[in-house]
């Protein structure tokens, strides 16, 4: 028995471990992206190494987990429900770097009076995920809570839908080429999409929810 | 020849370890949260203390209702029993072992001419209606305040799964311990006064009696069941039947042990009258009706959605027909023993008097001598005596 309290209690920290990357990566994404827009090349490719240092930490973490609650079947009841917030709050890390390592490569031309509604799009998605994080800890210690804080995911992410819609009509009112424009509506597109993601995981979230009351 | 007499006792504890371990460890097992070596060995040893410790109450109850004083009229009755309950199965009624024993007693008592204790029989009776009641009860109130306070500890699921794992396993010592006291009654009960044993006489002050000799052994029984058959019988309860949470089902085991125990603790029952409150009677009851009785509280307290109501009817009807044919087979059996096998399968309480004061060279004078005493010396038990007069009025 003092072995199952041992392993359980590395699997808890193990978690919050993994959480925690996943909330220092949205941190890091709204620096990163400030940094871009200021043209600040070497802050900006910090914060990339580091999300894609902390992605590498979620992913390890995440394996580990996953083969620790298979090899002990601990949690056979919500095993499943647990791997599968795990996996898809891992998806949110990747779209993160991904998104970031897209800024690196294609360095989309952004104009300077375009800078803060970027970042009020960032800063909305980023929302989203720090609120999915805490529902996420709710779940596993306050379960009860879950529910309320979802309520925030949610609102953030038809936020970062709102602010979206009016970047993407700024863009396209500008006088720019057609194909500047495609290119800013794409990165526009994958700021919104890291909200998407954290809507997907919180739709998944609220059903767990429920089947963890008794 | 003794032990091919007890064989049908041992069955229905084999048969008992089989089934009824499964509502104990079902779900624990069913879900993989303790494993079948673990569970299989707590059951194990707990049934046997159980047995040893808290049988006799319940047993002498039986012994009210019927104290079958021949070894081939224990074995018939334990048969008809066992042959009850497999028909039934069989047939997909639903069945009791404990209802299947007492018709089979009755069945005896109408063979062998005894009387039918009639207060035994309703305090046994209404026992089984209650079980199911009170289970539900407790069930109900214990998942209310589990709801309650759950969400007040702010207990991390995976360590939530650890203490479940625990109290699963404590809970299913304490249901094993129960199952053991309660229900042995129907295993060996039947015997108690008929088998030849002598006391055992271990030290100057632990003596093991002919009671205790038949719980052991019962209780080894009940082990072989759950060791060789029971891990089929969990996993389908576990997966298939009774799909509960982990939480949940420790609320059902806990209320179902309990209400086993409640049956079965002549402690409990002796400080009640201490106390002077009403005694609860010492009766083996069905452990799956508590187990679905406390399913069922769970459910209503939920709100009373997707109760098949069909299965209390399932339950009640139960309650008549198991006996009524435990009866008839234990007649047609004990017909069959009497007249076919030419065995003896129950002597007069007169026929046993003679028989033990002539082999004593005693002359003896019943005229003279109270009844009461000459029964007493013979069976330590007024349960005969009681048959006797009741026939006599």
């Amino acid at each position: 028995m003092p072995i199952l309290f041992k392993l359980t209690k590395m699997i808890e920290s193990q978690i919050e471990a993994f959480l925690n990357e996943v909330s220092v990566s949205a941190l890091e994404f709204r620096k990163a992206l400030a940094c871009y827009l200021k043209d600040d090349n070497e802050g900006f490719m910090q914060r990339l190494q580091s999300v894609t240092e902390s992605e590498r930490k979620a992913d390890a973490l995440r394996l580990e987990i996953e083969k620790q609650l298979y090899m002990r079947t601990l949690i056979p009841e919500n095993r499943g429900d647990v791997l599968a917030i795990l996996e898809n709050t891992d998806d949110i890390i990747d779209t993160i770097k991904d998104t970031l390592m897209e800024f690196s490569v294609e360095c989309p031309q952004i104009p300077t009076d375009l800078d803060d509604s970027y970042l009020e799009l960032a800063e909305a998605s980023m929302q989203s995920v720090e609120w999915l994080i805490k529902a996420i800890r709710a779940f596993f210690k306050e379960f009860y809570l879950v529910n309320e804080l979802l309520h925030k995911v949610i609102y953030y992410e038809k936020e970062a839908d709102k602010l979206a819609v009016m970047l993407k009509r700024k863009i396209f009112q500008k006088d720019l080429d057609l194909s500047c424009k495609i290119h800013l509506r794409y990165f526009t597109f994958h700021v919104e999409r890291i909200s998407d993601a954290s809507e997907s995981v919180a739709d998944r979230l609220a059903i767990y929810a429920i089947k963890r009351e008794i | 020849m003794i032990f091919l007499f007890l064989s049908s006792g041992l069955f229905l504890g084999w048969s008992l370890g089989a089934n009824d371990a499964a509502n104990i460890f079902g779900t624990a097992v069913g879900t993989k949260m303790v494993r079948f070596k673990t569970a299989a060995l707590i059951a194990s040893v707990f049934v046997i203390i159980g047995a040893y410790l808290s049988g006799a109450g319940a047993a002498h109850t039986l012994g009210e209702l019927g104290a079958i004083n021949e070894l081939a009229g224990s074995f018939t009755v334990a048969i008809a029993a066992a042959f009850t309950v497999t028909l039934m199965t069989r047939l997909k009624l639903p069945v009791s072992t404990s209802q299947a024993v007492v018709g089979a007693i009755i069945g005896w008592n109408l063979f062998s001419g005894f009387a039918i204790d009639y207060a035994a029989l309703t305090k046994i009776v209404s026992t089984w209606i209650v079980c199911p009641i009170l289970a539900a009860i407790f069930a109900a109130l214990l998942y209310k305040l589990s709801k309650i306070l759950l969400p007040k500890l702010n207990i991390h699921l995976l360590r939530m799964d650890a203490y479940t794992r625990v109290a699963l396993i404590v809970v299913g010592a304490f249901g094993a311990y129960s199952l053991g006291a309660n229900n042995i009654a129907n295993v060996m009960g039947m015997f108690i006064h008929s088998v030849p044993f002598q006391d055992i006489q271990l030290s100057q002050v632990l003596t093991v009696s002919t009671a205790e000799q038949l719980f052991i052994l019962g209780g080894l029984a009940i082990s072989v069941g759950i060791f060789t058959y029971s891990r089929r019988v969990m996993n389908t309860v576990g997966k298939d039947l009774f799909r509960l949470s982990p939480i949940t089902a420790f609320i059902v085991v806990l209320s179902h042990s309990l209400v086993l125990y409640i049956f079965a603790s002549e402690g409990l029952r002796n400080w009640l009258v201490a106390n002077n409150l009403p005694p609860i009677p010492l009766v083996p009851v069905s452990s799956s009706q508590a187990v679905i009785g406390a399913i069922l509280g769970i459910a209503l307290v939920k709100g009373g959605k997707n109760i098949r109501f069909g299965v209390l009817g399932k339950i009640a009807s139960g309650w008549v027909t198991t006996p009524v044919i435990a009866g008839i087979v234990s007649v047609f059996f004990l017909f069959i023993m009497q007249n076919v096998f030419d065995q003896a399968v129950y002597r007069s309480a007169e026929n046993v008097v003679w028989e033990q004061k002539h082999n004593s060279n005693e002359i003896v004078d019943i005229s003279c001598v109270s009844k009461t005493i000459l029964y007493e010396e013979v069976y330590g038990d007024l349960a005969i005596l009681k048959n006797a007069e009741l026939k006599k009025k």
